[in-house]
């Protein structure tokens, strides 16, 4: 069974716009919010059958219901994330007070390196990709490597829109992964191609992209993804999984969905 | 030509992720180049690669511009360090650890900015001058009490030598010697570079100097005429020589013989041995050599086409010296320097039958001048290619049949 760190959306809003989809003047509905929050942990927690662990939301940090950008862990060993902009900065202590509570072993980096936690830092069993350019700094990742023994392969982000690498990109349990190939440079695309064969590359059209069906979470053969995503839903399908599409719309306001709002922890 | 370079590493997963390649084709693209100075290639999946990479750019906006694109891609500049000088202890000693050049182009790191050293030469010390932010090579001998000279490595770069944009016998810049390798082609590389030199200087186009720094072989194997016409057509600037070629040579105009060899018979001539005497003790008597052909008592040859010309000879003593001739300086020191002064603007050396003078001017070149080493022996650019000249191609024949061959190519008839 697995674990997933998250954190109620009590003050969620949209309170500066450090991403192309926030819009200060595109007023977060808060009921709405709440609801649809307790929806995916409804799913996560009864039907995908993850085990939830909460941490207290804090005032005046409306992006700390984004826990995957807390830092990234592995085993008992929790990197803390060094975020770009200041805005997001002050939830780092939250993060790493959680983490040290919780028994982890934590890494903190030097505060010259950006790197914005499983946002940017998602892969395989036997290989990672760091996304970069956008938020995290790609000097992370040979740090990164030594702390966890993995080889991580850098992706450069191209698409402001797409600006943490799981917002175009999601691996899959069976080895399979869901991507949005223009978010990437043309040596991202292609050292993409070589890693993941044909058959188990599932590439996302546009239109569904940027419906965030790549901010999907896969737990087994079931994967949690917003509604409004036929083709992708499709495409899993015939892979054998379980698809549960939820709305999610008041947090793709401030540039997020399913993915950004759990961090895995084991 | 390259002006402006900066050494960046970069470590990571960089080769599958074809980051190195992306950066490398940055730099290609925005009109800089590159020289891959070590890429250490993980060993295993989890192991990351390593690059250093030193980055060129014609112009130092240029080079900004390329390290702006390349930096988010992972590429760090070189953590860089000012050199570390100490005051000279004494006169004629240099600090322990003092930085022993090359003679190949170097710069100093002065207060965060990078500074060409001049007058570049093989082992000598470098002499920093922090008020003016200069910096000179200085010979061990020259050094004065409290000079600040660079100790250590650090804030020193060697610069790689480019390859000279002519495709010729010099352009891989490696200390070539064989004998068995056809000569002519080499011979015809270098008189295309004396052509090209002498139309340079006549035109204005630049004033690199030829240095031909020869013995007295040159005269003994029938050299001495061909010299003569490359001198007097204006193909040699710089001779440097010892008290035997010029005696020789004037032994030849005034008595028809080499060290007692009749030059046309090829046998001794009565009490011939002591021509080279009477020829040092004449010109002792006149006061120069310049005297003596002024005065029409030198009428040919080498020493007289040089007087005409206007060539710059040095001539350096040895301790076997007989006379010695005027203007022969004796004190090896004070004829190291001078010859020293003779190097700047030397495009071109021709090292020709003389051990010690071709090591010694080797030493004295910085590692950009083309140069030719011809000797007989096979030893000689041996030699020098082991005391550091590494440019210097080797031609193993006499001196007489390289400088006729020489002089044939370059229009000269017989």
């Amino acid at each position: 069974m697995s674990r997933l760190l998250v954190c109620p959306p009590d003050y969620f809003d949209i309170e500066y716009e450090i991403n192309p989809w926030m819009r200060r003047a595109n007023t977060v509905d808060h009921a709405s919010a709440v609801a649809q929050w307790r929806g995916l942990m409804q799913v996560l927690e009864q039907e995908v059958g993850v085990r939830l662990e909460r941490m207290s939301p804090v005032p005046e940090l409306p992006d700390l219901v984004f826990t995957a950008n807390a830092g990234v862990v592995v085993g008992r060993r929790a990197v803390v994330s060094r975020f770009r902009y200041p805005e997001r900065q002050r939830e780092e202590a939250y993060f790493e007070d959680w983490f040290r509570s919780a028994g982890y072993d934590v890494v903190t980096l030097e505060s010259e390196f950006f790197f914005e936690g499983a946002g940017d830092l998602l892969g395989f069993s036997d290989c990672w990709f760091g996304g970069y350019r956008q938020r995290s700094d790609i000097r992370v990742f040979p740090l990164l490597s030594d702390v966890f023994m993995r080889e991580i392969i850098p992706l450069e982000l191209v698409d402001g829109r797409f600006y943490h690498l799981d917002t175009c990109f999601c691996p899959l349990s069976g080895g399979e992964l869901l991507y949005f190939p223009a978010a990437f440079d043309k040596d991202g695309q292609e050292v993409i191609t070589e890693r993941v064969s044909d058959e188990s590359r599932l590439v996302v059209p546009e239109h569904e992209a940027l419906r965030f069906a790549c901010n999907a979470v896969c737990v087994g053969k079931q994967v949690v993804l917003p509604a409004g995503c036929p083709e992708t839903e499709r495409q899993l399908h015939s892979r054998g999984y379980r698809t549960h599409s939820l709305r999610l719309g008041e947090f793709m306001k401030s540039g997020g969905s399913a993915k950004c709002l759990t961090l895995a922890l084991d | 030509m390259t002006t402006a370079q900066e050494t960046i590493v970069l470590r990571g997963h960089i080769i599958d992720s074809l980051i190195l390649a992306k950066v490398l084709d940055l730099i290609l693209t925005m009109g800089g180049s590159f020289d891959l100075d070590r890429v250490e290639i993980g060993r295993t999946r989890e192991d990351p690669s390593h690059a250093r990479i030193i980055v060129k750019a014609p112009t130092l906006a240029t080079l900004t511009h390329i390290l702006r694109a390349i930096q988010p891609h992972g590429a760090v500049v070189e953590q860089e360090r000012d050199c570390v000088v100490r005051p000279a202890p004494a006169d004629g000693v240099f600090p322990d650890e003092f930085y022993s050049t090359t003679h190949l182009p170097t710069d100093v790191r002065l207060s965060d900015l990078w500074i060409e050293v001049q007058r570049v030469e093989m082992d000598l010390g470098i002499i920093v001058d922090l008020q003016h932010m200069k910096a000179r090579t200085v010979p061990m001998a020259d050094v004065r009490k409290g000079d600040l000279i660079v100790v250590g490595q650090a804030g020193v770069r060697v610069i790689p030598m480019q390859r000279p944009r002519e495709r010729d016998v010099f352009a891989f810049m490696e200390a070539t010697v064989s004998a068995e390798r056809p000569h002519s082609h080499v011979i015809a590389d270098v008189a295309r570079r004396m052509r090209m030199l002498r139309e340079e200087r006549r035109t204005g186009g630049g004033p690199a100097k030829v240095l031909l720094a020869g013995g007295p072989a040159i005269i003994h194997a029938g050299g001495r005429d061909a010299l003569t016409w490359l001198v007097e057509e204006g193909f040699i600037q710089v001779l440097f020589c010892g008290n035997a070629l010029a005696a020789h040579d004037m032994e030849a105009d005034l008595y028809g013989t080499s060290l007692g060899y009749a030059m046309n018979a090829g046998h001794a001539v009565p009490h011939g041995h002591a021509h080279h005497l009477r020829t040092i003790n004449r010109i002792r008597a006149i006061g120069s050599i310049r005297a003596a052909v002024e005065s029409g008592v030198i009428e040919r040859g080498i020493m007289a086409a040089c007087i005409r010309a206007g060539v710059h000879v040095v001539m350096a003593g040895t301790i076997r010296d007989d006379g010695p001739l005027p203007g022969v300086i004796t004190d090896s020191m004070q004829a190291q320097a001078a010859m020293r002064e003779a190097i700047p603007g030397v495009g071109l050396a021709l090292l020709v039958a003389s051990t010690l003078h071709a090591v010694a001017t080797g030493n004295l070149l910085p590692a950009a001048v083309p140069t030719v080493c011809v000797d007989i022996n096979a030893s000689v650019p041996t030699k020098l290619a082991d005391r550091g000249s590494f440019q210097a191609v080797g031609l193993v024949m006499d001196a007489a049949s390289f400088l006729n061959e020489l002089a044939r190519q370059l229009g000269r008839s017989l």
